[in-house]
């Protein structure tokens, strides 16, 4: 999920700059301390937002990191070193991102990186990882379209969760006919690019195909729902794929709920809508409604048993949701602990090398695997909301997929791979003109 | 509809052994057995459920409606041997007896998987139990989900309870869904595919013409008599959405008149640029959210009351507010625009901050009534409850704010300290006191508002910075200091966009919005309708 959700820009510029000075002094603070410890620690950094508008999702995965390096510990750290996580608060400000990087990696000598969350904030920091040599794992669903050799994405791409999502509405459901609504950035417009492109290859036809985008935190959906209403009355069976993003989704399904729309009519399959987003709303209206993702808290495993019950100890909280991006940090911070064990150093190229073939058990009981694109193998879920805000599984792939960094539906990447082991050590190799650096020729 | 030759069998299975079962259940050492119609349903494969209620609903067993229902409230649970139970407030009871259950371990059960299909399966079984209801309106929206469900299995039982039905709503659905099952099945003559068709037609809603638009017929004249009546119903459909659009735009234009109400008191007759108001706002919706609460947790059967209960604390609250800031804050600054701008607008952040402290930093979920939630249909017109209050309760706050300007002594003495400060001083009105009311008369104004606004948006510390700017615009637009000018103002605006929207799109409608605006602005700054005289300020 790329996006600030919860933004509007603009009105907020001089709030932003307010924020940002105060996070500076206090992550001064913050890391002052740390830096005067002794040399038989390793330091992990966590670039998440604490303020601002992600605070809200990004505040969980710092927690959720705390409690993996806290349990490592416990296990005896890491090659006879004790882990030690140095936190900062880039206040959800996209240029602040990259210099807390930067503070992390050059003052902190951190080992690693765990952060970021919209991807403006992750292409904020990408120079500063790249020109420095250091390692960040990225634990959101994105559009892909990227492969950097310092980065390790354990979300999703396009092909691990919204294309298996239109395929089992296609299969289930037997729509025809499909509305795809976003919010307007960048995350939703690559996705329903793709989208369009693969409904395209499947035969639906344009006029079978409906794109809204509205703005952040849109409130008056009433049109728009009318809309949809009206494209679903023409006797093709018909969905809604939804990219909006945020706290929007609330009086979209309201309005939806008023509407009289149910699931059973027109079901709406959200990317964005989790355990976490649920956890603040009235369920009843979404009963039935689907979502797409690569773990719901509902799915029974030992493993995510243990987990849930571990993040309730951890933070003392019994109620607490767990969700997908939690996981994405649970698997790449297992993927780079292994990694350094390999490696038998924490030094980064080293690490960097091992990170390809490395292989964890993720929480839904299969193994997620490193592949040499920096993305993981990932099951896909398809889910129904209950009313008690959990997911339903109703769906499952039977194996992993593998991810599809640079989309096969797009002119400008279809030609594109990425793979990091040498001797191709690329990140966009073009199979046509057989050069490594993108689509030009 | 994989489902469907299963169920066909199952059906003919049923009836056949219905017609044996009669004469040998009077000997109780039959072997025979009627296939339990139960058995689907203790599975955890969908198509196995989905059969099973097909199943159920034509069993005529007794036990099928009380089933069903438990699966609709997702407290149906099978166990071992397809033991099927339900789970009641005082323990499990045997799905099929309808007897208490107590051989049964309950870490054993696991609960009768739903999704869509399921649930769609379920409604359709529903309704078909529910045609031979003795209420008329139960029997109505039976029909309406057999009518949905297109089943064409449910035309012996439509022919069965059209016969029997006596009044005509009831009747008229049933016979639209027998309309609809028999033009799904595919046979029949042409003249009696014809008179079917002609009963959608005259349905006349988004339910008929997808029917319609599903159907593909070899017969030239039937498929031209369908493709006639899709266009009918779209010209129709045409119409309506005109005057749906008027009602979207009202609805928007309420809300911006609320939100913009107690602006045009405080900044339209005072003249102060409160950049805070919006905060006013969020702290009703915060109001709204904490009497909910205070419901829930005392007495929850008050919960349809709760808007009313905090619609007058919320102008108490927010209103209450306004003067404490008026008196501490902006009273200083009067006649020094720039100054109280910067001064309200780290207000504004202050109270943010302070509700985010108190009430955390994610949206609160405020409940909306009963009675607010849904729809209603007048022809064409879908009319939503809570867009249709909030249209009714701008009408009456107007309605209220002028009838104080107008006839109360407060009202009076605001407007002579408006008009001329220092006369009405003269004339011995306390004018900082009048100050202190009307300020407060604003924020308490904004505080109902926010009432309103709970209700369709989301209630989070930032909610007043998403109506602040558009506020400003509806008051400025409608001329400052005229109240009138605001409602014409924040109608048309509401209007123009709705219909701008499915244009432009929403992104692209507000721009063009604003910028019309601007250009507006440039040839007539004093907005639609300037105050005149000697009352305007040099």
């Amino acid at each position: 999920m790329t996006a600030d959700n919860r933004t509007s820009f603009g009105r907020r510029g001089v709030a932003r700059i307010g924020l940002a000075l105060a996070a500076l002094t206090m992550g001064a603070a913050a890391i002052a301390a740390p830096a005067q410890a002794a040399d038989n620690t390793i330091k992990i950094g966590i670039l998440h937002s604490l303020s601002g508008t992600m605070a809200i999702s990004e505040t969980t995965l710092k927690d959720v990191m705390l409690m993996l390096i806290d349990a490592q510990n416990k296990k005896g750290g890491l090659l006879g070193k004790k882990l030690e996580a140095v936190v900062v608060d880039p206040a959800s400000n996209w240029p602040l991102f990259a210099e807390k990087a930067r503070q992390l990696i050059t003052v902190d000598k951190v080992a690693v990186v765990f952060g970021c969350w919209t991807s403006v904030s992750r292409k904020s920091v990408l120079p500063v990882f790249e020109e420095t040599g250091n390692i960040l794992f990225y634990p959101v669903q994105y559009e892909g379209e990227e492969s950097s050799k310092n980065v390790f994405y354990t979300g999703a791409a396009p092909n691990q969760q919204a294309i298996p999502a239109v395929d089992y509405l296609m299969a289930n459901e037997k729509v025809k006919r499909w509305v795809l609504a976003g919010t307007d950035y960048v995350y939703p417009r690559t996705t329903n690019k793709i989208l369009e492109a693969y409904l395209k290859t499947k035969g639906v036809a344009a006029e079978d195909i409906m794109i809204n985008y509205t703005p952040f935190g849109h409130s008056d959906w009433q049109n728009i729902v009318a809309d949809i209403k009206k494209f679903g009355s023409a006797g093709k069976k018909t969905a809604v794929v939804s990219t909006i993003n945020g706290d929007a989704n609330v009086p979209f399904y309201k309005e939806l709920g008023n509407q009289g729309v149910k699931a059973t009519d027109i079901p709406v399959v959200a990317f964005s809508v989790g355990e976490e987003e649920l956890a603040g709303l009235d369920t009843k209206p979404l009963l039935g409604h689907l979502a797409a993702w690569n773990y719901f808290e509902s799915v029974k495993t030992p493993a995510n048993t243990a987990f849930i019950k571990e993040w309730h100890d951890f933070t003392k909280k019994p109620n607490r949701t767990t969700n997908d991006p939690m996981e994405a940090s649970y698997i790449g911070f297992n993927m780079w602990i292994k990694a350094v064990q390999k490696a038998g150093t924490v030094d980064q190229a080293k690490v960097i090398d091992a990170m390809i073939g490395v292989a964890v058990p993720n929480l839904t009981g299969g193994i997620a695997t490193m592949m040499p694109n920096h993305h993981i193998t990932k099951p896909v879920l398809i889910g129904e909301v209950k009313a008690d805000g959990q997911f339903n599984t109703v769906w499952q792939t039977s194996g992993t997929v593998v991810a599809n960094e640079w989309s096969p539906y797009l002119e400008g990447s279809k030609d594109l791979i990425a793979d990091w082991r040498a001797p191709m050590s690329c990140g966009n190799f073009n199979v046509v003109t057989g050069k490594c650096g993108g689509a030009s020729k | 509809m994989t489902h469907l030759p299963r169920l066909l069998l199952l059906l003919a299975l049923g009836l056949a052994t219905a017609a044996i079962a009669t004469p040998v259940s009077a000997q109780p050492a039959t072997t025979t057995e009627a296939p339990d119609p139960f058995a689907g349903l203790a599975s955890d494969s969908f198509d196995d459920v989905i059969a099973a209620l097909g199943a159920l609903a034509v069993s005529g067993n007794p036990q099928a409606g009380p089933t069903i229902a438990a699966l609709q409230a997702d407290s149906l649970y099978y166990g071992p041997d397809q033991a099927l139970y339900i789970k009641t407030d005082s323990g499990y009871i045997d799905a099929r007896t309808g007897k208490p259950a107590t051989e049964m371990v309950e870490d054993d059960l696991s609960p009768v998987r739903v999704n869509n299909a399921v649930r769609r399966a379920m409604d359709a079984a529903k309704g078909g139990l529910d045609l031979s209801s003795p209420d008329p309106a139960i029997r109505q929206k039976a029909a309406e989900e057999v009518f949905k469900s297109r089943n064409p299995e449910t035309i012996s039982l439509l022919d069965r309870v059209i016969a029997q039905e006596s009044l005509p709503g009831p009747k008229a659905v049933m016979q639209q869904a027998r309309a609809a099952a028999q033009l799904t099945e595919g046979s029949g003559s042409d003249p009696a595919r014809l008179a079917d068709i002609a009963i959608l037609r005259a349905r006349g809603d988004m339910e008929a013409k997808s029917l319609l638009g599903s159907l593909h017929d070899k017969s030239p004249v039937v498929a031209a008599a369908t493709a006639a009546a899709i266009a009918s119903l779209e010209r129709l459909e045409q119409i309506w959405s005109l005057a749906q659009g008027v009602f979207y735009g009202m609805s928007l234009g309420a809300v911006l008149l609320l939100a913009a109400a107690g602006l045009a008191i405080t900044f339209g007759v005072m003249g102060v640029i409160n950049m805070a108001h919006g905060e006013m706002v969020m702290i009703g919706a915060y109001t709204t959210f904490a009497v909910q609460e205070a419901i829930r947790s005392y007495d929850p059967t008050l919960f349809g009351a709760s808007l009313f209960i905090a619609i007058p604390l919320a102008f108490l609250v927010s209103g209450g507010l306004g003067v404490v800031i008026e008196r501490c804050l902006i009273r200083f600054l009067y006649g020094r625009p720039l100054e109280t701008l910067l001064a309200t607008w780290g207000l504004s952040l202050v109270l943010q901050q302070a509700i985010r402290s108190m009430f955390g930093p994610s949206n609160r979920e405020v409940g909306t009534p009963q009675w607010m939630s849904g729809a209603t249909q007048w022809g064409g017109l879908t009319i939503t409850f809570n867009r249709l209050y909030i249209i009714i309760f701008a009408v009456v706050v107007i309605a209220a704010l002028m009838m104080v300007l107008r006839y109360t002594a407060l009202g009076l003495r605001m407007r002579a300290v408006t008009q001329n400060r220092r006369m009405a001083a003269a004339m011995g009105i306390r004018t900082p006191w009048i100050d202190a009311m009307t300020f407060g008369l604003g924020s308490g104004v904004a505080g109902m508002a926010g009432v309103a606004l709970s209700q369709i948006d989301n209630v989070s510390p930032n909610l007043g910075q998403s109506y602040i700017i558009d506020s400003f615009m509806v008051v400025v637009f409608g001329g400052v200091g005229n109240l009138w000018g605001t409602v014409v103002s924040a109608l048309t605006l509401g209007i123009v966009n709705k219909f701008l929207e499915p244009v432009a799109g929403a992104v692209l409608g507000k721009i063009v919005v604003l910028v019309a605006l601007i250009l507006f602005i440039q040839r007539k700054p004093r907005g639609m309708f300037p105050l005149k005289g000697r009352a305007v300020e040099p």
